[in-house]
């Protein structure tokens, strides 16, 4: 009875002393080829070194802190966003108020960290919705080419030909008609017509990569092998072909956060009481000259979020490519 | 087992493994309709090699293509001809059908490995893939198996190297993970198409004996795909070679070499740099192959032929047997092959 019990806590604390010797030998020879079985995958692979990247940590850290702020703003600050003092018009930063505050007496912090939400929901739903749509439409039409390519190409073209923020006006105008409409349906035609106006390049991008990776003898190879169609595309091409998909998704979607507020600025995208920073630069046009702080601030926030996205971008693509580890 | 037939074209088994009938394909370009196979035709069996050769655009790629379904359409167009495999015709077999023959029926290996093998999978998970969906293995036995493929192909360090990217092989060993990956499913014909064109003279030798002793030990047809004749030497059985999309000559490897029954085939073993003709200069083909889109009247070969006569100019000289266990496209077979 006895035996099994102690040869088990001994097994178990040898286990221990194992997994310190391991945790050691781990500092210093990461990667080293001490665990023979560990599955290597594309996705493992590169999130190994990821890991290693700076560039991703530093971007990484960045947009970590900004989703943070976006999901949970109290954190953050106490200072109700809704808030307006007039008393305190256009009075630059202080202790008591970190950023200022803008014309109307807003706290400029509590609402850069309130905004963050906005800007951040426009931004990953916008880009989800264009890589979504231009990059099925950009792999079928690489993948089966002849009159199916035509036509999307061509139905592409015609978006395309549309300037963006004239599209977007005329969306917005026809679609959003002002006072019935609430935070989410604003946000929702935000998006739309931020998707609807940019799936074109992203079809392109992924139409040029699907047929450069459908020439390829590994693709003759799987079809040689008995592969179907589904496979072909889902296995070969596709992860060959989203490297510049996914770059073009991580600039992109600095881009639509950047687009957000320019409609916003423009009084067509989001508007009050909705707080982004979109909105925020908006109000602030009449006042730079007298109070820069109040497009200091988010303009810094904005341009630091996109940067990181960029950052990310780079920092993926060289990932996902196994010939530049 | 294998008895040789009244031919004497060497071993041929109750069926043939793959018989290409008569095939004809076209491809549809901007300057016009090139007429790539012209009436090609061949058998293998069973632990046979078909050594197939010719000159670049003579054929050879596009017939292997054309029996793995892989000719790309367009601008490729099949308009005649049939591939049976085991007696049953593919190219009229729906689509579900073929997949199912490609593979574990037919497998083929490429040229250059290093493209044909996806750059952003390791080579285990490549050959493991097809176990998988194919076989239904569960992902541990799929890389034992995967493990045990590399070592038949005697890749050192199997177990690590399943792990590794294709760019981290070298050509050799790319190439030979290339055939353990064809390998995978046990096919009954392996079709390698120019499978050491692109590797050094050294690691090419080590490729082709590798080749001929699984082929060997499995039993299975190889089409051997080259145009390199040193290569056919050693390991075909029978060799067919191709000119202008046609079989100009089909007989067993010995036999073509030491009598050929086509000028095109003397001509393509005289230009062979040979040890007891130090100094002199190498005999050539004079002229270039034909362009596809207008093939010349009569025997496509007249314009580049030195016995040619009217007769070539005019006529399309027919396959037929000049003697028994060979196939040739010469009004003047039969000559030929008694001066040799």
């Amino acid at each position: 009875m006895t035996d099994p019990s102690t040869a088990a806590s001994a097994s178990s604390i040898e286990a221990h002393t194992h997994v310190l010797a391991a945790e050691h030998a781990g500092t210093e020879t990461a990667g080293a080829p001490g665990k023979p079985d560990k599955p290597r995958s594309l996705a493992s692979d590169a999130w190994d070194d990821l890991r290693r990247r700076p560039l991703f940590l530093i971007a990484g850290s960045l947009i970590a802190l900004v989703l943070l702020m976006a999901l949970f703003p109290f954190l953050f600050t106490q200072t109700d966003p809704g808030y307006a003092d007039l008393a305190r018009s256009r009075q630059g930063p202080s202790a008591q108020a970190w950023f200022g505050y803008d014309n109307q007496g807003y706290d400029i912090y509590a609402r850069t960290i309130h905004g963050a939400r906005a800007s951040i929901v426009v931004g990953i739903c916008a880009t989800t919705l264009t890589v979504l749509i231009g990059g099925t439409l950009g792999l079928l039409a690489g993948y089966y080419g002849g009159w199916l390519d035509g036509l999307m190409s061509r139905v592409a073209d015609v978006f395309f030909g549309l300037p963006f923020v004239l599209g977007a006006i005329i969306i917005l105008s026809s679609f959003g008609s002002t006072g019935t409409t609430s935070v989410a349906q604003i946000m929702f035609l935000v998006v739309m017509s931020i998707a609807v106006l940019s799936w074109p390049v992203c079809m392109r991008i992924m139409r040029s990569a699907a047929i450069t990776a459908k020439q390829q003898d590994y693709v003759k190879a799987a079809r040689a092998l008995g592969a179907s169609s589904s496979r072909i595309i889902l296995r070969h091409m596709l992860p060959n072909a989203v490297a510049p998909v996914l770059v073009y998704a991580t600039i992109a979607l600095g881009a639509f956060i950047g687009a957000e507020a320019t409609l916003s600025f423009l009084g067509l995208g989001l508007r009050a009481p909705v707080v982004s920073w979109g909105v925020m630069i908006a109000d602030s046009r009449d006042i730079i000259r007298v109070a820069p702080h109040t497009l200091l601030f988010p303009a810094a926030f904005l341009t630091a979020t996109v940067l990181a996205f960029v950052m990310l971008g780079d920092a993926v693509r060289e990932a996902l490519d196994p010939k530049t580890r | 087992m294998s008895t040789v037939d009244e031919t004497g074209a060497g071993p041929i088994p109750s069926a043939p493994l793959l018989e290409v009938d008569d095939l004809f394909v076209e491809f549809h370009t901007r300057d016009g309709v090139a007429r790539v196979l012209n009436g090609v035709s061949y058998r293998v069996a069973a632990g046979e090699t078909l050594a197939v050769l010719g000159e670049s655009g003579s054929g050879k790629s596009v017939t292997a293509q054309t029996v793995m379904g892989i000719l790309d359409t367009p601008p490729g167009v099949i308009t005649g001809g049939a591939v049976r495999f085991h007696g049953e015709d593919l190219l009229t077999a729906p689509d579900r059908r073929r997949r199912a023959v490609r593979g574990s029926g037919i497998a083929m290996i490429f040229q250059d490995a290093l493209s044909a093998l996806n750059p952003v999978f390791t080579v285990g998970f490549q050959i493991e893939e097809q176990l998988r969906v194919r076989r239904g293995m569960s992902r541990k036995d799929a890389r034992k198996r995967a493990v045990e493929l590399l070592e038949l192909v005697k890749i050192p360090n199997a177990r690590g190297r399943v792990r590794q990217y294709p760019h981290e092989f070298s050509g050799g060993m790319r190439q030979r993970a290339m055939i353990a990956m064809s390998l995978a499913l046990d096919p009954e014909l392996l079709i390698a198409d120019e499978p050491t064109t692109a590797l050094d003279v050294t690691v090419q030798a080590q490729i082709m004996d590798l080749l001929k002793e699984i082929q060997v030990e499995r039993h299975m047809g190889l089409i051997l795909i080259t145009h390199d004749l040193g290569v056919v030497a050693e390991v075909a059985d029978r060799i067919a070679v191709m000119y202008a999309g046609r079989i100009v000559e089909q007989a067993d490897a010995r036999s073509v070499y030491r009598r050929p029954g086509h000028p095109y085939t003397a001509a393509l073993l005289d230009s062979l740099p040979r040890l007891d003709q130090k100094g002199t200069e190498l005999n050539t083909i004079k002229g270039l192959p034909p362009s596809l889109l207008r093939i010349p009247d009569g025997c496509p070969f007249h314009p580049r032929c030195a016995r040619a006569q009217d007769v070539c100019r005019t006529e399309v000289p027919p396959q037929h047997r000049p003697e028994p266990g060979r196939l040739s496209a010469c009004h003047f077979a039969e000559e030929l092959i008694a001066d040799a």
